[in-house]
């Protein structure tokens, strides 16, 4: 074996990076949620908590848990939307397989922005989907989607699920067909097959990619800006606003604080329970050697 | 004994992937409370036609009579067959109870009646102290024993084994054969057993099928498959066999070189067509006495020895690939023999089986 000390000197480059571009600003916004704001914007350099306490103020509170309705939402939607695509692709011919894959992440090669973008085209009150509807007969009053709760979720949805479908998809390609014949052959149903066998060794996959649109959209500031008019604040658009209209520097650091918090929450949850779930085969692989 | 009934009939059964024929117009009859082996090479058709009888394939063509009803559309979990899975298929997530639990929890039974025929089928598989584990905390023969806990605690009306003992070693698996050949007494079940090892099906079937290219070559007791092979693939197929390549005459082959090897030459074996004479190794005697039918001259090329008996090959004029010759330990100490050794081999004409080529 090559020595330690030496093999960790690999990790160098990646934690003088992580070190000068995330722990350092990080810390910045640390400490800067603990100053006063200047009367005239600025900051003033004495010590407070008071912008931790006007987090918790009912009117913010509020918005976190918005945004953690609408994330879950979001979350959900895509996971069962996700997960249904990821199980087709699996059951899919093998070469047929890594095209399906290839396009299921095709929408990455544009711009976050620009994918935005194109859902107003859609949703717009003249938009592509007003005038499907105008072509198939519909003359009412054209329906209002965008800038709404709804086009902040779908943007969300359609701009994560790549994620989750690349996340179901490796569970699922490596599950052993013969376990879901194995259920069949011992008289279940394919319902009951799905439910007793299938999605309990794919849950790994489910989690993954559900924290991924979690964190990603819970602290997402674009979507709700842009799909919801300004009219749907989530945090994201909170700290925005803070740092960049209100020019409440320190108010601003205190919530992308309590936003991180939130986020480093549900990662170490995860992260908790991937382990004890590989803790328990590495107990389970200790008691067949002992 | 009374007459044996007919549990499954396969009657005329086809399946064909795409232009492919996998199974071709295969006509079987398994019989109540027999172990049955369907044998053949890799691609010979067997997977499918135990698949079809599983019901994870349909066949293009033909019936499967279970107890004389047509189960061939009968999707998989609503048949009295269960199948044991060549990887066993263990459900990773559940404990060895769990999994052999499985099955009847879908046939809602009681779980008190559950929890009892749990018990007894693992007690019969000797996994009472695995109970617990997962599959992933089993040896190679403990998840071997689950998966056929698994099937068996159903109480199928005919249980299917893929390659059951293929991914076990070898002395393992002889161990494994009379096993399995003992729990199938025990409990009572037809076995049908898919296999490509021409030895596990001789040492385990009541009766066995040879398949080759989607078709049913030959199907009978080991000892008729053996003795008596309907062809010259199965001949070659089962256990070692001697050939001699020439042309048909009246009372058996001319080999090329003109010698002539005895024996009964089938009716359909016209004068003059090219054939092939066979005799088992074992047949072979070294030294024989002079009124044997076939005798013939050769030179040992290598010996092999192998416990209980000693294996020649031996270069002859008859063929171009010496003759393997088994010749007891016993017989070897009292006349023992060597690389390069002239030596006679003779076999008599009962012996000699003789086949169209």
């Amino acid at each position: 074996m090559t020595q330690p000390s030496r093999s960790s000197l690999l990790m160098v480059p990646a934690l003088a990076w992580l070190t000068a571009l995330m722990v350092v600003p990080c810390a910045l916004v640390l400490a800067l949620a603990f100053f006063r704001r200047g009367i005239y914007g600025g900051i003033e350099y004495t010590f407070t908590l008071e912008n931790f306490g006007l987090v918790f103020d009912p009117l913010y509170a509020g918005i976190f848990l918005n945004s953690a309705r609408i994330a879950g939402t979001a979350t959900l939607i895509a996971v069962v939307i996700g997960y249904a695509a990821a199980y087709a692709i699996a059951a899919a011919p093998r070469r047929w397989q890594p095209v399906f894959l290839f396009f299921a992440v095709l929408p990455f090669w544009s711009n976050y922005l620009i994918r935005t973008y194109a859902w107003i085209v859609l949703l717009n009150r003249e938009g592509l989907i007003t005038q499907l509807l105008r072509w198939l007969g519909y003359t009412g009053e054209p329906p209002s989607m965008l800038y709404t709760e709804g086009a902040v979720i779908a943007g969300l949805v359609y701009n994560y699920l790549p994620f989750v479908i690349l996340a179901c998809y490796a569970p699922l390609s490596r599950l052993n067909p013969e376990l879901a014949e194995a259920s069949r052959d011992l008289g279940a149903s394919a319902m009951t097959t799905f439910r007793r066998v299938i999605l309990p060794l794919t849950v790994p996959g489910i989690a993954a990619g559900a924290v991924f649109v979690f964190v990603l959209s819970i602290g997402n500031f674009v979507t709700p800006a842009l799909l919801g008019g300004g009219r749907f604040q989530m945090i994201g658009n909170l700290v925005y606003d803070q740092f960049l209209t209100a020019n409440d520097w320190p108010f601003g650091a205190a919530l992308a604080m309590a936003l991180i918090a939130i986020m480093l929450l549900v990662l170490t949850a995860q992260a908790l329970a991937a382990d004890r779930a590989s803790g328990r085969i590495a107990e389970a692989k200790g008691r067949v050697n002992g | 004994m009374s007459e044996p009934r007919t549990l499954l009939a396969i009657d005329k059964v086809s399946k064909n992937f795409g232009r492919v024929t996998a199974v071709d117009g295969i006509s079987l009859d398994i019989r109540e409370n027999e172990f049955f082996a369907l044998l053949g090479p890799s691609g010979c058709g067997k997977t499918t036609l135990l698949r079809m009888l599983a019901g994870f394939e349909t066949p293009n063509d033909g019936r499967i009579l279970l107890d004389g009803r047509d189960i061939a559309r009968t999707p998989p979990n609503k048949r009295p067959v269960n199948l044991m899975f060549q990887s066993y298929a263990l459900f990773p997530h559940m404990s060895v109870r769990a999994n052999v639990s499985y099955g009847l929890e879908m046939e809602r039974l009681p779980a008190k009646e559950i929890r009892s025929r749990v018990d007894a089928i693992l007690a019969t598989t000797e996994l009472v102290a695995f109970a617990d584990r997962k599959p992933e905390q089993l040896s190679g023969g403990q998840k071997q024993r689950v998966a056929l806990a698994r099937a068996l605690v159903k109480r199928p009306r005919l249980l299917l084994l893929d390659e059951p003992l293929g991914a076990l070693d070898k002395k393992l698996r002889g161990a494994m054969q009379l096993e399995l050949k003992r729990l199938q007494h025990e409990v009572g079940i037809t076995f049908v057993i898919v296999t490509h090892d021409q030895e596990e099906s001789l040492v385990m079937a009541d009766r066995m099928a040879v398949l080759r290219d989607g078709k049913l070559l030959q199907c009978d007791t080991p000892h008729a498959v053996y003795e008596y092979p309907a062809d010259r693939f199965v001949a070659d197929f089962i256990g070692v066999m001697n050939f001699v390549p020439g042309k048909a005459a009246g009372d058996g082959v001319l080999a090329a070189n003109g010698a002539r090897i005895s024996g009964r030459v089938p009716a359909t074996l016209i004068p003059g067509a090219a054939a092939v004479a066979s005799v088992r190794p074992e047949r072979i005697r070294l030294f024989p006495s002079p009124e044997t039918a076939n005798r013939v001259a050769g030179t040992v090329e290598a010996l092999a020895y192998q416990g209980l008996d000693l294996q020649l090959h031996v270069r002859t004029a008859l063929s171009p690939k010496p003759f393997l010759v088994r010749v007891t330990a016993d017989a070897a100490d009292r006349r023992p023999v060597a690389s390069g050794d002239a030596v006679e081999l003779g076999w008599d004409a009962a012996d000699v089986r003789i086949f169209a080529d």
